[in-house]
């Protein structure tokens, strides 16, 4: 976003925020866009004074467990007590599908997945439940006082969906175009294979029509197609994002894909491959 | 303005003259005065006018469950409303519990810091001043995590006397379980203590009229013991002995089952809220104490007194008097500080309104809500203590 805005990936100013003072932070102007793992609902769409731009990651909520408890299903839960964030989607599916499937628990509901880990590691809670690539993570991270990620194992079941991505305050639409095309962008540049390495000689020489349009470049003599410059930006932003962030792709392996969550053959996996990455065109 | 300077002025006045004025500028700086603070007020309400008071949302259903509850039964889909009641009872079932315990540590403390047992006046000092110089949330914190938490979990046999149990699901101690009869006991118990009360009053009048001792106190307590358990032979037994034990589900998850049941979270918010304002409650009744003129427990002491008939005739009743309006503010502090409770999933008031702003936003009403049942509180809590200190000042002859 700071790329393309600055052309400096590090002009930005991260604030914390908690599952619990997010959408506040939000609309009263503290932050421009929250990305955290907020989940696309209606109501936060409609209600909040938000808005959501686009899902950077198809999510659903699971359950982490002890490797050593005798859980192997959802079901199994029955008369457990489970550790979650309050305040969140996350609380409500829980409620939702446990009380649907008549699996009597105790919902103890923290402040956030610090608290929630603590309570964890420390028998309070028989399983913990949130966002599997939020799941994921924290195993991956799992304290090796505690034995490490093998000490814990997630659940096969989803119990909910969990499209998460960038939200922006209501009635800036010129912000969101912008939030919203960067994001597209990135999609649009894993789709045509545009790296952070090529990005500098595609630009220079595209090879085909659509990477000319996406890089603000010429391809074969024909005029530019600066969509850059509608949005208000500079006509090349997307060489800056790539080159300096990189691809959908190059950011989903150096994040996501370093907590153990492979992409391949997931939802998240771009739309050429079967996944539901899928941005509209630039024309 | 003196007399003198009065009688000196003139009855015409020129411009400048009625400037120089001490009283034409006084009145022009309260008109500017009063302007400002007027347009601060018609902006404010300008402001209220804009936001979207409208409180409907409370009806909607609230989606999420309690895990703690008090005589209330909240589930998920009952109205966000019902689960804010269930915040507010829990909140108070916090705060009765709380300002009793405190009191109790808090009296103990203070009395013992001015013991002459050099031990014990130390270990006071030395909870007073720990506690008092360190971050209450910090402790909260710290009693949850690093120390209700680290109980081990639900073992069978890792109890006291087979009955305690201590661990970081729940602590666990034998209660009494009572059947129907038992609101008909209670009437027993009624009517045995307004009987023993009235007995007592007459004894105690015989003795004035006559000088002979007559045993007020004992005969009255006697009196309420012979019709409390009359009223429990009569009505069969109302009470059984409800002994903790544990049991485990097929999946191997151990509960404690019966008995008088705290979570670690109210454990926690409990002993952190209750030892912060004792401390601080400690000092009150210490410092009530010393203010006490010295011949007070000098006097006591000449009439053979022993120290404990000292503090409990002479010294407490009247440090008492002084120390109500502080132990009053201290008793607001202990309501208003039990929103601390969110950082460890004990779901009080706040806690379930923040969780219904993040459902569904509406802060402004969720927050207006919050405050006006705080202050409701604090002002029930400032009517009672009140009512007391009218009751135990000196009479003005």
């Amino acid at each position: 976003m700071a790329a393309a805005l600055f052309g400096n990936a590090n002009a930005i100013e991260f604030i914390p925020a908690s599952a619990s003072d997010r959408f506040e932070l939000l609309a009263s102007g503290e932050i421009d866009v929250l990305i955290r793992t907020a989940t696309w609902t209606s109501s936060r769409d409609i209600d909040l004074n938000s808005q959501f731009v686009a899902t950077t990651f198809y999510d659903g909520q699971g359950i982490i467990v002890r490797s050593d408890s005798p859980f192997q299903s959802v079901t199994d839960l029955q008369g457990a007590t489970i550790c979650v964030t309050g305040g969140t989607t996350t609380e409500i599916n829980l409620q939702t599908r446990l009380s649907e499937l008549g699996v009597d628990h105790t919902a103890l509901s923290f402040e956030g997945d610090p608290e929630s880990l603590a309570a964890f590691t420390a028998g309070r809670c028989d399983a913990w439940t949130a966002d599997k690539g939020n799941l994921a993570g924290q195993r991956a991270n799992f304290p090796a006082g505690e034995d490490g990620p093998e000490a814990v194992r997630i659940l096969p079941e989803t119990l909910s969906k969990e499209p998460l991505g960038p939200v922006v305050r209501d009635g800036d639409t010129e912000w969101f175009d912008i939030v919203q095309w960067v994001v597209f962008g990135t999609m649009i540049a894993d789709e045509l294979d545009v790296t952070s390495t090529n990005v500098t000689s595609m630009a220079a020489n595209p090879p085909n029509q659509d990477i000319a349009n996406l890089l603000g470049a010429s391809f074969d003599g024909a005029p530019v197609l600066a969509f850059g410059t509608s949005l208000g930006l500079n006509a090349t932003f997307m060489q800056d994002v790539i080159f300096q962030v990189g691809n959908y792709d190059q950011i989903y392996s150096r994040t996501i894909g370093q907590i153990g969550l492979p992409r391949a053959g997931t939802l998240n996996d771009i739309w050429t491959n079967g996944g539901l990455i899928y941005a509209p065109p630039i024309k | 303005m003196s007399v003198l300077s009065q009688g000196l002025q003139p009855r015409s006045l020129t411009p400048a003259a009625l400037w120089r004025r001490r009283r034409t500028r006084r009145y022009l700086l309260q008109a500017v005065f009063l302007l400002a603070v007027g347009l601060v007020v018609a902006y404010l309400i300008a402001q209220a006018l804009d936001l979207e008071l409208d409180f409907d949302f409370l009806s909607g259903p609230g989606g999420f469950s309690i895990s703690h509850q008090w005589l209330t039964d909240y589930v998920a889909t009952d109205s966000r409303l019902a689960a804010y009641t269930t915040g507010i009872v829990n909140t108070i079932r916090l705060v009765l519990i709380g300002i009793v315990l405190t009191t109790v540590i808090g009296v103990l403390a203070g009395i013992a810091r001015l013991s002459s047992n050099w031990l014990l006046s130390r270990l006071a000092s030395l909870y007073v001043e720990t506690i008092r110089n360190t971050p209450l949330l910090v402790q909260i914190t710290f009693w949850y995590i690093a120390v209700f938490l680290e109980l081990p979990e639900i073992v069978e046999n890792r109890n006291l006397f087979g009955a305690l149990y201590f661990s970081n699901r729940a602590l666990a101690l034998p209660f009494v379980d009572s059947d129907g009869a038992f609101g008909i006991w209670l009437i027993f118990l009624f009517v045995g203590a307004v009987s023993a009360w009235w007995a007592r009053a007459r004894l105690l009048r015989g003795e004035e009229a006559t000088g002979r001792t007559l045993h007020a106190t004992p005969v009255a307590l006697l009196l309420f013991a012979v019709i409390g358990a009359v009223g429990f032979l009569a009505t069969g037994f109302p009470l059984a002995a409800d002994v903790p034990h544990t049991s485990v589900t097929p999946f191997g998850i151990r509960t404690i089952d019966g008995g008088l049941q705290v979570t670690p979270e109210f454990a926690a918010i409990l002993v952190g809220l209750v030892l912060y304002t004792g401390a601080f409650i400690a000092e009150i009744v210490r410092g009530s104490i010393q203010a006490l003129p010295r011949g007070q427990s000098e006097a006591a002491a000449a009439i053979g007194l022993s120290a404990y008939q000292r503090m409990i005739l002479i010294i407490l009743p009247q440090a008492l008097r002084i120390m109500i309006p502080p132990l009053t503010n201290q008793y607001l502090n202990l309501t208003k500080n039990s929103s601390l409770a969110v950082a460890i999933a004990f779901p009080e008031l706040v806690f379930v309104g923040t969780t219904i702003i993040n459902n569904i936003g509406h802060a402004v009403p969720v927050f207006i809500l919050i405050f006006a049942t705080y202050l409701a509180l604090s002002l029930v809590v400032s009517v009672v203590m009140n009512a007391l200190n009218r009751r135990v000042q000196l009479v003005g002859r």
